[in-house]
C-alpha cells in the first residue's frame, strides 16, 4: 500500500509517495540520495542510522517514514549545510575520532542529540545523584554515547572529541 | 515483509474500533519493537493502526501524590522528569538501564511493557516457537538458555513439543520497575475502560504462550498512574548484563523499601529477566516485612524467594548460573535502600 507524506529533510522540503513498509532510513537514503546515514544492521542495534528527528536523535531503520509524515530531520550532512562544520564535526576530525568513517556521521548526529539532553539536564544510567546537573564525564560520554557501536573501536578518541564539542558550547 | 494497511484514526476510541474489529490488526506507538518484528517476519499484520499521535504524551500529578504517565510519553521523558526521578527513582534508573538514547526517544510508555521477548528461537522464523506459531513446539528448551527462565516454569526440564512450553523471559526494564510500584495500567478496549493492576498484566504462559498479556485484541493502553509511595520509602533498580551498556538484563531487580527503627516496615520487589512476566517476588516481600533490615534477612528472603527455581540446561551450560546471582543481586539492591548503611 502507499501513502504520500512530507518530509524536511536538512532544510528542504520533499513530498513523495511511499510503500507504507519503507522506513526513514530507506527513505533517506533511496528516494532522497541522502546517504549520510548508514545501515548497519537495519535492527536498532548499532546506531550507524542515527539522525535527528524533530531535534531528537533517533534510528532512522526503526521509524516508519509513513508514521513520520510532516517530520523535520536533521542528517550529519545537513550539520554542515554552508559546508562550515558543525562544532561536533570539528571535534571529531581534530580528534581524529574516526578510522574507516562508517559509523561517523551517525555518532555525529547521536553525539549533537546527546549533547543536547546534558544541557536540558538529563541523567544518564551513570549519573550517580539522579537529580543533580550531569556532567561531561568520560564515563557519562561512553554510556550515552553506547548506542553507537564503531567496529573500528575508534571509541577512545571519539569520548574526548565530544568532551571537546561539549566543551565548546556556551 | 508483508504489506500491510497504515491507519492513523482521530480519537483513541476510533483507534480501539479499527484494531478490535481486524483480526489482523495491531497497534504501532515507538515503533522500535514492531518494526523489527516486522523486518524479522514474526508480526504479519494487515493493518497497523498508529496510536503514537494519539495517546497523551503529558506526566500529570494525580491526587493523592502519585503521576499519570499518558502511552505516549517517550521513555527518555519519563526518565528525565524531575517528579519521577525525585519520587520513583526506581523507575528512573530502570527506563535508563534499558536500550540506548535513541531508542529511549522513541519508546513509549504503552509500548515498552508491550514488547515482545528476545528469545532467539522466538525472533527466527525458522526455528519451532509456540509463542510464535502455537503448537509448533519450543525450540529453546536445551537450546540457548542463557536469557530464558529460571522462574515460573517446570521444576524437571519442560517438554519441547508441549503446546504450552515456553522458558521465555520478558525482557523490559521498565516493567520491573512498574511491577514493584504497583503500578495501574489504564486501559480503553472495545467494551469501555478498566483498570489492570501493574503486576497482574502479565501472564505466565499456561496453555498458551502465544499470549504475553491479559490484554484482548484491541485494547489499547492509554495510561500507567504510579501510586505515591509512603513517605521515607527508598527504591532502586539493579541490572546485570553481559556488556556495561546497550544489553537486555540477564537479571534485574527493582524494590522499593520502608525502614521503621531498623526494621523492615513495607517492601515491594519484583525480578527481571528470570520469567515469563516481571515477577513479583511475594514470598520474599513476606519473608521480610517485620523482620530486622539486614544482610542476614535479605539472604533468607531471597532462598525464600527462589526455593522453587528451575535452572534450564542448555548450551554452555544453560541458565543456572542466574539463580545465585539473582539471590546477591536481591540482596545487593535491598542493602543499598537500607537507611545508615
Ligand atoms: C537493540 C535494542 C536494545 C534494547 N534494549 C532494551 C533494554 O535493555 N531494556 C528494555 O527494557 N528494552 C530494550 N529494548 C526494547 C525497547 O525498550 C522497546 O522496543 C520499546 O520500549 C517498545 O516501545 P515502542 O513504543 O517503540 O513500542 P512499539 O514497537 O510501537 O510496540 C510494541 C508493542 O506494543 C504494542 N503497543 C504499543 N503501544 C500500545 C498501546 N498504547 N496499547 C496497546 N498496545 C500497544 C504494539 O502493538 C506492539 O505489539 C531494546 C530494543 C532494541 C531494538
Ligand atoms: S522459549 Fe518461548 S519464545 Fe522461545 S522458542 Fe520456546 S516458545 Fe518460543
Ligand atoms: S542501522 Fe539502525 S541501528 Fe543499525
Ligand atoms: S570508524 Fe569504522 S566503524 Fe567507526
Amino acid at each position: 500500500m502507499d501513502a504520500e507524506i512530507s518530509l524536511t529533510v536538512d532544510g528542504a522540503r520533499h513530498r513523495l509517495t511511499v510503500d507504507t513498509r519503507t522506513t526513514v532510513l530507506d527513505t533517506l537514503r533511496e528516494r532522497l540520495g541522502n546517504t549520510s546515514p548508514k545501515k548497519g544492521c537495519d535492527h536498532g542495534q548499532c546506531g550507524a542510522c542515527t539522525v535527528l528527528l524533530d531535534g531528537e536523535r533517533t534510528l532512522a531503520c526503526l521509524a516508519l517514514a509513513v508514521a513520520h509524515d510532516g517530520a523535520e530531520l536533521i542528517t550529519a550532512d545537513g550539520l554542515a549545510a554552508e559546508g562550515e562544520l558543525h562544532p561536533v564535526q570539528q571535534a571529531f576530525l581534530e580528534q581524529d575520532a574516526y578510522q574507516c568513517g562508517y559509523c561517523t556521521p551517525g555518532q555525529i548526529c547521536s553525539a549533537v542529540g546527546m549533547l543536547q539532553e546534558i544541557d536540558r539536564g538529563w541523567p544518564s544510567h551513570v549519573t550517580e545523584d539522579l537529580t543533580a546537573e550531569p556532567e561531561l564525564s568520560h564515563d557519562e560520554v561512553a554510556e550515552r554515547m553506547s548506542g553507537n557501536l564503531c567496529r573500528c573501536a575508534a571509541y577512545a578518541n571519539i569520548v574526548p572529541a565530544v568532551q571537546q564539542a561539549g566543551g565548546r558550547r556556551s | 515483509m508483508k504489506p500491510f494497511t497504515y491507519a492513523r484514526p482521530t480519537s483513541v476510541a476510533e483507534a480501539v474500533r479499527d484494531v478490535a474489529a481486524e483480526p489482523g490488526a495491531v497497534f504501532l506507538a515507538g515503533g522500535t519493537n514492531l518494526v523489527d518484528q516486522l523486518k524479522l517476519g514474526v508480526a504479519r499484520p494487515d493493518l497497523v493502526v498508529d496510536v503514537r499521535r494519539l495517546t497523551s504524551r503529558e506526566i500529570t500529578d494525580s491526587d493523592g501524590g502519585g503521576l499519570r504517565l499518558g502511552a505516549a510519553t517517550t521513555n527518555s521523558e519519563v526518565a528525565a522528569d524531575r517528579r519521577v526521578r525525585e519520587r520513583y527513582p526506581v523507575l528512573a534508573q530502570a527506563l535508563l538501564a534499558g536500550a540506548t538514547g535513541q531508542l529511549r526517544n522513541q519508546a513509549t510508555t504503552g509500548g515498552n511493557p508491550l514488547q515482545r521477548t528476545r528469545c532467539v528461537y522466538f525472533q527466527d522464523v525458522t526455528t519451532p516457537c509456540n509463542k510464535r506459531d502455537p503448537g509448533s513446539g519450543c525450540s529453546a528448551v536445551g537450546g540457548y538458555t542463557r536469557y530464558h527462565a529460571v522462574l515460573g516454569v517446570e521444576p524437571v526440564q519442560p517438554d519441547p513439543d508441549a503446546p504450552g512450553t515456553c522458558i521465555a523471559t520478558h525482557p523490559s526494564d521498565m516493567a520491573v520497575a512498574l511491577a514493584a510500584l504497583d503500578a495501574q495500567v489504564q486501559v480503553l478496549g472495545p467494551d469501555g475502560a478498566r483498570t489492570v493492576p501493574f503486576p497482574d498484566l502479565h501472564r505466565l504462559p499456561g496453555d498458551d504462550p502465544s499470549r504475553d498479556t491479559v490484554l484482548a485484541h484491541g485494547e489499547l493502553i492509554t495510561a500507567i498512574d504510579l501510586p505515591a509511595l509512603p513517605p521515607g520509602t527508598r527504591s532502586g533498580y539493579r541490572k546485570v548484563r553481559d556488556r556495561a551498556s546497550y544489553a537486555f538484563a540477564l537479571v534485574s531487580v527493582a524494590a522499593t523499601l520502608d525502614v521503621a527503627d531498623g526494621v523492615v516496615d513495607d517492601v515491594r520487589i519484583a525480578l527481571g529477566g528470570v520469567a515469563h512476566k516481571p515477577w513479583r517476588a511475594a514470598r520474599a516481600e513476606e519473608a521480610l516485612r517485620g523482620r530486622p533490615a539486614t544482610v542476614g534477612s535479605f539472604r533468607l528472603a531471597a532462598e525464600a524467594e527462589l526455593v522453587d527455581a528451575a535452572p534450564q540446561p542448555g548450551i554452555d551450560d544453560g541458565n543456572g548460573f542466574k539463580v545465585p546471582l539473582l539471590a546477591r543481586t536481591l540482596v545487593a539492591t535491598l542493602r543499598d535502600l537500607t537507611p545508615g548503611d
